[in-house]
């Protein structure tokens, strides 16, 4: 019993004051939001009990997944996520790869390439709402503008006045403000690798490719994984930018954590709460298989 | 100590250069990558230019269709506006996401080292069950959450916003470095358990000083997710005792006619300090920690 | 392995805690219903103001306000809870919320009418009818407005200023180079249609407008003009049908008023449709009068630079929308909010608010030699007029149904659905 005490005894200590706010602050509130989004609170005067409420089970789940404005929501969402990851992981790639060699100003870069981070969009939302602005030709303004300015005109085009693509466009400012983030996670990454293990593959006589790929790159992909895993939950909470570039009420660029906004401010709690729920088990359908993939890759160690 | 980890302690700098590299391939190679470099420096900066250049602008000069323009008239009046609205915050905001920042990080730290090196059964479903908590819709949960802080009696303001960024910042420091410790070679860790270290004595000795890079990366992080944080800040904190946040929302988007000059200086102005929190992280970006500690 | 037993039982445990919390936590239904009554005394000490007027004229009008105040209630302290951002952010969730959660301020602004229904429902505000005739407000304010502002017999909020929905603005040199007079009047729209044509062919945007609620604005003045006061007053209670033939070609118009805006309009915001008046860029645009204080920021003047004149085919019909204050139930300070709703309601009040907003006072006993031109006519329009309230500031319809008509009007204009659709997505939203 000692032995098996001083073995477990000190990591439960260590993590069971997450464990237990995670209980209070993350589990705890979710159920309550679960009971919310199975009832049929969808009126002010039910909110506060004034009027008489009911459990319904799943019925919001269906009524919601079943509607077109939903699932068109849904489908932006999809769209949104991808392009986001894409876009920030491969230039937070690319620029860590650019610089993890030596080069001159690699602080200049690197703090340039971090700062949209630094910028919120509560203010300046309103700058990619004038970049993005879908005007072309002699009225163009924004970016359309300035393609003009330098010659590219022919990139001109609506941006997210779109209604099935456009909301790739709104990914553009999100990738431009967390792509240096991604830069840096890779670049610590890089950093991480001791040295020894790259001399001794080219003492080897591997070429750099073959470098990267048996040696750099496994060591690198749990920090990718990061980096998705970071990625992905910031599209999943896509709120700010969107209501600053294109307000809630524009239909091209509905996602679900809008209509969730959007139900709550009509007093229909119940829906809003559906909504977070089916956000949520997205997630954990994306987040089992990572699970599984974990314990592979752990019992091979 | 062995002598793998006394070398811990060697180059703090960039990471050491390759020895094997052709001198013309060298002068190529490198010309092209400070010209993609300096590429994607500009782009980057084209939203920036266009913040820059409207906060310089008096109104009427600052709106959609002259953003590309310099201004017609330079004009200071917007910073002392915004210097006005948000200089009462900007102290208040260190003093909550300083802590915040590091009281998560060291958490996010010791969960990871845990989680990573732990080998118990349920230790993968512990790290999924924190994970999660990365996931939650805030506004789902924010009248409950509001009922419960209101309830606990947690101060408004900057109490309340240290403690929610600390809880719901747990979630991703842990991510990170469990992430960060899976690459550290087992070894390191070994060295220690074979000399005797309990786990507690092995995270603070030998664990700690290589966690450097990872620790930059979750700080930067958490110092901007908690500087740049709105939501929470407008539910428990007021314009009195809140950050930042709420100042530059009130100035850009309190009045019907906004005031497009005002509200860039304020952005720009309430994005300087995380931009100095960057600079200045940017120096433990180091290589080479682990240098010495592969055998064979 | 026992290791791995222990932690799975550590996981089981929080899990059982969880829960736990969620049965304790989750029945709270918010709004105590502990208060003393709209009328009664209480804490004057101090009164917590929500509103969003956190920047320009909006707070400098707050600021006057609070002057008079403190003149007139010494005894009790302004608590300033200005969040800017209004309707569609998170100071009206932030709101929300607090009244649901039990802690609400002292009092709070929201736009006079229907929008208040939720909370009425949800039996968050107090009726205030009383303090009408304390405050002798029935007959300081015009009796339709009274009239707009009561919901069964009962009357919710105290309007602090009034806004009128169904102004024109136009640009004197883009009309004259396209060949149309500047003091032109329409009595319809089809003699509008006219002149929008000729703008348009000057190579001008001859209607600029901006984002989804400026086009629901445009909605309900088009519906204003094509049914009349009363046809467009029974959308909203019943006695029109939405799938009529006068709602079809009204809603045609509609349509035709789109096709001379800009295509860029999604992505602007108010300020900046009427930019492109004061810029030169289009001919017409239609706007609240919040919209003067952007001409006279620019140095414009009315008359020379720009006429203002009502929608065509609104004439004589005074679309309103108001900001009101409320007393919510279980207000910490009922007192200093009771004081905070008569500094409001009173002349002094109303006339140092407005004077610096810009916007006109709900009494019609101010004098209105102190006002700016525009004002004064405006005044006078609201004296006269038959009054309308407006759609897209939550005058004539509860929230919800004002953003099921905004998601419907969206999905319109960006060409997602037809017109029979959008007369049917209407119908429905309206009749939820």
């Amino acid at each position: 019993m000692p032995r098996s005490l001083r073995r477990w005894g000190p990591p439960l200590l260590l993590i069971s004051p997450s464990l237990l706010l995670m209980a209070v602050f993350v589990y705890g509130l979710l159920a309550v939001n679960t009971k919310t989004a199975m009832t049929d609170v969808h009126t002010a005067a039910q909110t506060t009990g004034r009027k008489p409420s009911s459990f319904v089970g799943l019925t919001n789940f269906g009524d919601l997944l079943s509607s077109p404005d939903f699932q068109h929501s849904l489908r932006n969402l999809v769209v949104y996520t991808v392009v986001f990851l894409a876009g920030t992981m491969l230039f937070g790639f690319l620029w860590a790869w650019l610089l993890d060699r030596p080069v001159r100003f690699e602080g200049l870069f690197r703090s340039i390439y971090l700062f949209p981070m630094a910028v919120s969009f509560v203010a300046s939302g309103v700058v990619w709402r004038w970049l993005l602005n879908s005007n072309q030709g002699e009225t163009a303004s924004g970016l359309n503008r300035l393609f003009q300015m330098v010659g590219l005109g022919f990139l001109q085009n609506n941006w997210w006045n779109n209604v099935n693509w456009g909301i790739a466009a709104i990914a553009i400012p999100a990738i431009w403000q967390l792509s240096g983030y991604v830069m840096a996670l890779f670049l610590a990454g890089f950093r991480g690798i001791p040295e020894e293990l790259r001399e001794a593959a080219r003492v080897d006589g591997a070429s750099e490719w073959k470098l990267y790929r048996h040696v750099l790159f496994p060591q690198l992909s749990p920090v990718a994984l990061s980096a998705v895993i970071i990625v992905g939950h910031m599209s999943l909470k896509a709120f700010d930018l969107i209501m600053s570039i294109s307000k809630p009420a524009n239909y091209q660029t509905k996602v679900p954590a809008i209509d969730m906004y959007v139900f709550k401010s009509s007093f229909d709690y119940a829906n809003s709460a559906a909504v977070g729920v089916v956000l949520l088990v997205i997630v954990a359908v994306l987040i089992v298989p990572y699970l599984v993939h974990l314990n592979r890759t752990e019992k091979h160690r | 100590m062995t002598a793998a980890a006394a070398d811990l302690t060697t180059p703090i700098g960039k990471a050491a250069p390759s020895a094997t590299r052709t001198r013309s391939r060298f002068g190529l190679a490198r010309t092209l990558r400070y010209a993609v470099l300096l590429l994607f420096l500009l782009i980057v900066l084209i939203p920036v230019y266009v913040l820059v250049v409207t906060s310089f602008k008096g109104p009427g000069d600052a709106s959609p269709a002259r953003a590309w323009n310099l201004p017609q008239e330079w004009t200071f009046d917007n910073w002392t506006a915004a210097w006005d609205a948000l200089s009462p915050a900007l102290w208040r905001t260190f003093q909550m996401v300083v802590p915040a920042a590091i009281i998560s990080s060291v958490l996010g730290s010791m969960n990871g080292f845990v989680l990573s090196r732990w080998r118990f059964r349920g230790a993968d479903l512990v790290f999924t069950l924190i994970l999660f908590g990365m996931f939650i819709p805030y506004q789902a949960v924010m009248i409950p959450l509001l009922q419960l802080m209101l309830g606990a009696g947690v101060p408004s303001g900057i109490p309340s916003l240290i403690l929610l960024h600390v809880i719901y910042g747990i979630p991703i420091t842990t991510l990170i470095f469990r992430n960060y410790y899976q690459t550290v070679p087992h070894e390191l860790i070994e060295a220690g358990r074979v000399d005797g270290a309990g786990m507690l004595r092995t995270y603070a000795s030998i664990v700690l000083p290589i966690s450097i890079p990872s620790f930059v990366v979750v700080l930067i992080w958490q110092f901007t997710s908690a500087w740049n944080d709105f939501l929470f800040a407008v539910f428990f904190s007021s314009s009195q005792n809140g950050p930042v946040t709420l100042a530059l929302n009130n100035l850009a988007n309190g009045a019907l006619l906004t005031n497009y000059g005002q509200s860039m200086a304020g952005a720009l102005l309430a994005s300087f300090p995380t931009l100095l929190v960057y600079v200045l992280l940017g120096k433990y970006f180091i290589g080479g920690l682990m240098s010495g500690s592969v055998k064979g | 392995m026992r290791t791995g037993r222990k932690m799975s039982a550590v996981a089981a445990g929080v899990a059982a805690l969880s829960l736990v919390l969620a049965a304790c936590s989750s029945d709270d239904d918010g709004s105590k219903n502990d208060s003393t009554g709209g009328t009664g005394g209480g804490d004057a000490s101090e009164v917590e103001v929500f509103t969003w007027w956190a920047s320009g004229s909006e707070k400098l009008g707050l600021d006057a306000l609070v002057k008079v105040f403190d003149e007139q209630h010494p005894d009790t302290k302004f608590v300033n809870g200005a969040v800017a951002g209004g309707a569609g952010s998170a100071a009206k969730d932030l709101l929300q919320s607090r009244l649901q959660a039990g802690d609400p301020p002292d009092t709070f602004q929201a736009h006079a009418g229907a929008e208040l229904s939720d909370y009425i429902d949800a039996g968050q505000v107090e009726d205030v009818s009383a303090l009408y005739d304390e405050f002798g407000l029935r007959d300081a304010f015009p009796k339709d407005l009274v009239d707009r502002l009561t919901v069964d017999g009962k009357i919710y909020s105290i309007p602090s200023n009034i806004h009128r929905a169904n102004v024109t603005w136009a640009n004197v040199s883009v009309l004259e180079d396209a060949g149309v007079d500047p003091k032109a009047t329409y009595s319809s729209l089809d003699d509008w249609f006219a002149d929008l044509d000729k703008v348009k062919a000057s190579g001008k945007t001859a209607l600029s407008v901006a984002t989804t609620w400026t086009q629901v604005q445009l909605l309900e003045t088009t519906l204003l003009a094509d049914l009349g006061a009363d046809g467009y007053s029974g959308l909203w209670d019943g006695s029109t049908d939405w799938k009529g033939a006068d709602v079809t070609a009204a809603l045609e118009d509609f349509q035709k008023l789109m096709s001379y805006t800009n295509t860029d309009r999604d992505g602007l915001d108010w300020p900046d449709a009427t930019q492109q008046i004061i810029d030169g860029q289009a001919g017409y645009n239609v706007m609240g009068d919040w919209a003067v204080a952007a001409f006279e920021e620019a140095g414009k003047k009315a008359g020379t630079d720009f006429v203002y004149l009502p929608v065509p085919g609104t004439d004589g019909v005074f679309d309103f929308l108001a900001d009101s204050f409320t007393l919510p139930v279980g207000a910490p300070h009922p007192g200093g909010a009771k004081n905070w709703l008569e500094t409001v309601g009173s002349l002094d009040g109303q006339v140092a608010f407005n004077k610096a907003k810009g916007s006109i006072p709900a009494r019609t006993d101010a004098d209105a030699s102190e006002f700016s031109e525009y004002q004064q006519s405006a005044i006078t329009s609201f004296g006269e007029d038959t009054i309308v309230s407006s759609l897209a500031h939550g005058a004539a319809v509860p929230i919800a149904t004002l953003n099921a008509i905004s998601d419907a009007t969206s999905k319109f204009t960006t060409g997602a659905s037809d017109l029979a659709t959008f007369q049917s997505d209407l119908a429905t939203a309206a009749g939820s």
